[in-house]
């Protein structure tokens, strides 16, 4: 009797298993892998960048300055190098654009990058991917008002902040044996300060850091979380052993009514 | 002293508590409620892993409860916006998640929990259909649970409004626009829900207000109601006998147990900290649980005038969502968005007919005929892939399928473009979830089933 019931289950654990899997189908664009790291380095770097290039229109103020700290920027370095004009290191990282300027000179409101980590993640992969392959798929399109345009964005509202670094990158239209249009990005034809490698890991470093941001406790939550479980695995056993001996009562025909 | 219950009332033994206890038991129904609840309500012993999912739906909304309270001291049902651009409820969960002690935990406790809620509900419904847990004399039992999970859905579907995120304000849109369907008093309903003419902050404080004090009041009567009238009529088993027909000389079950301790501490206690095991890998490793538990899109605040490509409800909604989009006909007059509307209350509201849609002589799947597993499986499959196809969007092909074309560029006619269709399949389903109901009274009936046996089977 017992054992249909089983067979029955089994059968519903078996397609409730391969029902998504076989149903997967990744469409949209394609995404390159973000080599994101959580080593201090590459998001000190990170913070650097996001600075410098990021925190004029950009604000992320979910965040504190004094954060960096968690990322082992000390204070002193942090004011010295990372607060401009009258901030405190207790501030949030915001900016003094208006969303009414922000509206007139591009369009739209530059998001906020607190969560962007997190938001943009898709189907087509990660959060991180999709930041690191949008950053690095900006060409100039003198069609559009900023003069530049993105690969994976089209008619994007920013331009593209990082060019000094990266140079002048530019793309053209080919068209595959189906007869589909699609854009190819051609890499500058002279690099910016830094070269295509270079460019690619600064990139992939702030990347990195815009995922510390998005949730900077996630490396805590995980170690407390394997100590979590551990505790959960003991008790189960002490629970699973208390339970067991109890049932005893249950199973025992002398102590039967 | 004169008691209201039969129970003899506690008797002190000398000691300082026990005086207390009697000074209270006289005044109160301490022991007798005691007996009734726990010690002297006896359960059937042959209980299996399916009979844990009650415990730990209480398990779920004491964790909800509680993580809930903690949340309200922070979160802020404001959708104005702040200083720095972003909507004030949006910028308060990560105030909580950030700065708050603790914050982080308790929020991913409470969103992790809002799944897991439905998780084991629908487990312990699927249990009840399994065993025949709504037949007669439990009817009433499963009505609660039907009001319960009806009540359950009303909560959840409110609280995801509040962290004011993309999907929390375009999925309230969607829903609440539904209420337009209804004839005559639609748009003047669906405007009351949402006190404005788009979902704004007044629709958040409202919500707000529901989602923390009216619907939990609601919620935990109808979960005292559902218990209580379990423990009047008694629990059904996976036999579906009644082991209140063989009783020994004190009116005790020979098939029963006490529930407490034998299913309280020996059964459900292990059984809980398994299920904390599995909610905590969740909460400490994938609090986003793929982007089901929270939705990636609510990471972007809510924006009135960026409507998303794509809107999908939260997973626990997906397969009653596939059904309201799986209505595109205009039957009788009636326009499709409010046969979609129907479909979609009617398909939880159906359940609650169950009892007296069921005519089989055997309660338990163990003793019911092949008609009855066939047509459960299938009901299964179909519920997941109706809630899977609820997450894609319209006109989504499995398999990753193109349709074929013709020089109009109009999908033409051809086998694979019928079958691999997710809008098809989804409307398929549908049906077969409505049939599956309507039809039972005449399959239910004639379906072999095999002996039902006197006592419990319990090795």
């Amino acid at each position: 009797m017992k054992s249909s019931v089983i067979k029955l289950l089994k059968r519903f654990a078996v397609v409730a298993l391969l029902a998504p899997a076989l149903a997967m189908a990744s469409e949209g664009v394609h995404l390159d892998k973000a080599p994101v790291s959580n080593k201090q380095e590459n998001l000190q770097h990170g913070a650097q960048l996001f600075v410098n290039y990021c925190l004029n229109c950009h604000g992320a103020s979910a965040v504190r300055y004094n954060k960096l700290q968690e990322i082992g920027l000390s204070e002193q370095l942090i004011t010295d190098n990372l607060l401009f004009t009258s901030e405190k290191i207790g501030d949030l990282m915001t900016v003094a654009l208006t969303r009414e300027d922000a509206e007139a000179w591009f369009g739209t409101v530059p998001p906020d990058l607190s969560l962007i980590a997190r938001a943009k993640a898709s189907e087509s992969g990660t959060g991180a991917d999709y930041l690191y392959t949008y950053l690095r798929s900006f060409y100039r399109d003198p069609a559009r008002p900023t003069g530049w345009n993105n690969k994976i964005f089209a008619n994007v509202g920013m331009p593209h902040a990082l060019w000094d670094l990266q140079g002048v990158q530019t793309a053209r239209e080919v068209t595959d044996e189906h007869g589909k249009n699609s854009i190819e990005l051609v890499p500058p034809a002279k690099a910016g300060k830094l070269s295509a490698a270079e460019y690619d890991q600064s990139v992939a470093d702030l990347v990195s850091f815009l995922v510390w941001i998005g949730e900077p406790v996630a490396d805590q939550r995980k170690t407390i979380g394997y100590f979590v479980l551990i505790f959960l695995a003991g008790l189960y056993v002490l629970t699973h052993a208390l339970g067991k001996n109890l049932w005893k009562d249950v199973t025992d025909p002398k102590k039967q009514p | 002293m004169a008691a209201n219950s039969n129970y003899e009332k506690y008797k002190s033994n000398g000691t300082l508590l026990g005086g207390v206890l009697e000074w209270t038991d006289a005044r109160f129904p301490l022991t007798s409620m005691w007996k009734a609840h726990l010690s002297e309500y006896y359960a059937p012993k042959n209980f299996n892993f399916w009979y844990f999912f009650g415990s730990l739906a209480l398990l779920v909304l004491v964790i909800q409860v509680v993580t809930g309270i903690f949340l309200v001291m922070n979160y802020k049902p404001d959708g104005t916006l702040n200083a720095y651009g972003l909507p004030t409820a949006f910028a308060s969960v990560e105030y909580i998640m950030r700065e708050v002690s603790g914050g982080w935990l308790i929020r991913y406790l409470h969103s992790t929990g809002a799944s897991a809620f439905f998780i084991v509900v629908y487990l312990h419904m699927f249990r009840g259909i399994l065993y025949g847990s709504y037949r007669k004399p439990r009817e009433l039992v499963w009505i609660f649970g039907v009001l319960i999970f009806l009540c359950l859905m009303a909560e959840a579907f409110m609280g995801y409004l509040l962290p004011w995120g993309q999907m929390s304000y375009w999925g309230a849109q969607v829903i609440i626009n539904l209420f337009t369907a209804i004839p005559f008093v639609g748009p003047d309903l669906s405007l009351l829900i949402r006190g404005d003419y788009v979902v704004s902050d007044a629709t958040l404080n409202r919500f707000f207000a529901f989602h923390v004090i009216a619907v939990p009041l609601v919620l935990i009567g109808l979960v005292v109601g559902h218990v209580l009238a379990l423990h009047e009529v008694g629990s059904n088993n996976p036999d579906g006998v009644e082991i209140k027909k063989y009783k020994n000389e004190k009116g005790v079950p020979l098939d029963g147990i006490a529930f407490h301790p034998y299913y309280t501490i020996a059964h459900d206690l292990p059984a809980a900290v398994i299920f904390l095991f599995f909610f905590s890998a969740v909460v400490f490793f994938a609090p986003e649980g793929g982007g089901y538990f929270l939705e990636y899109n609510n990471f972007l605040p809510a924006d009135s005038m960026k409507t998303p490509p794509h809107i999908a409800p939260v997973w626990y909604f997906t397969p009653f969502y596939s059904m309201l989009r799986a209505m595109v006909w205009n039957f009788f007059w009636i326009e499709a968005k409010l046969w979609g509307v129907v479909a979609m209350g009617g398909g939880v509201m159906i359940l609650a007919f169950l009892p007296w849609l069921d005519r089989s002589p055997a309660k338990s799947i163990r003793y019911r005929g092949p008609i009855f597993k066939t047509l459960l499986t299938i009901f299964v499959i179909g519920f997941l892939i109706l809630g899977y196809l609820g997450t894609k969007v319209p006109g989504y092909y499995f398999f990753g399928y193109t349709p074929a074309v013709g020089a109009d560029n109009e999908i033409v006619f051809s086998p694979l473009n019928y079958l691999l269709s997710g809008d098809l399949i989804a409307q398929l389903f549908t049906v077969y979830y409505f049939l599956f109901f309507l039809t039972m009274p005449y399959w239910s009936k004639i379906d072999k089933c095999k002996p039902v046996p006197e006592r419990v089977t319990f090795k």
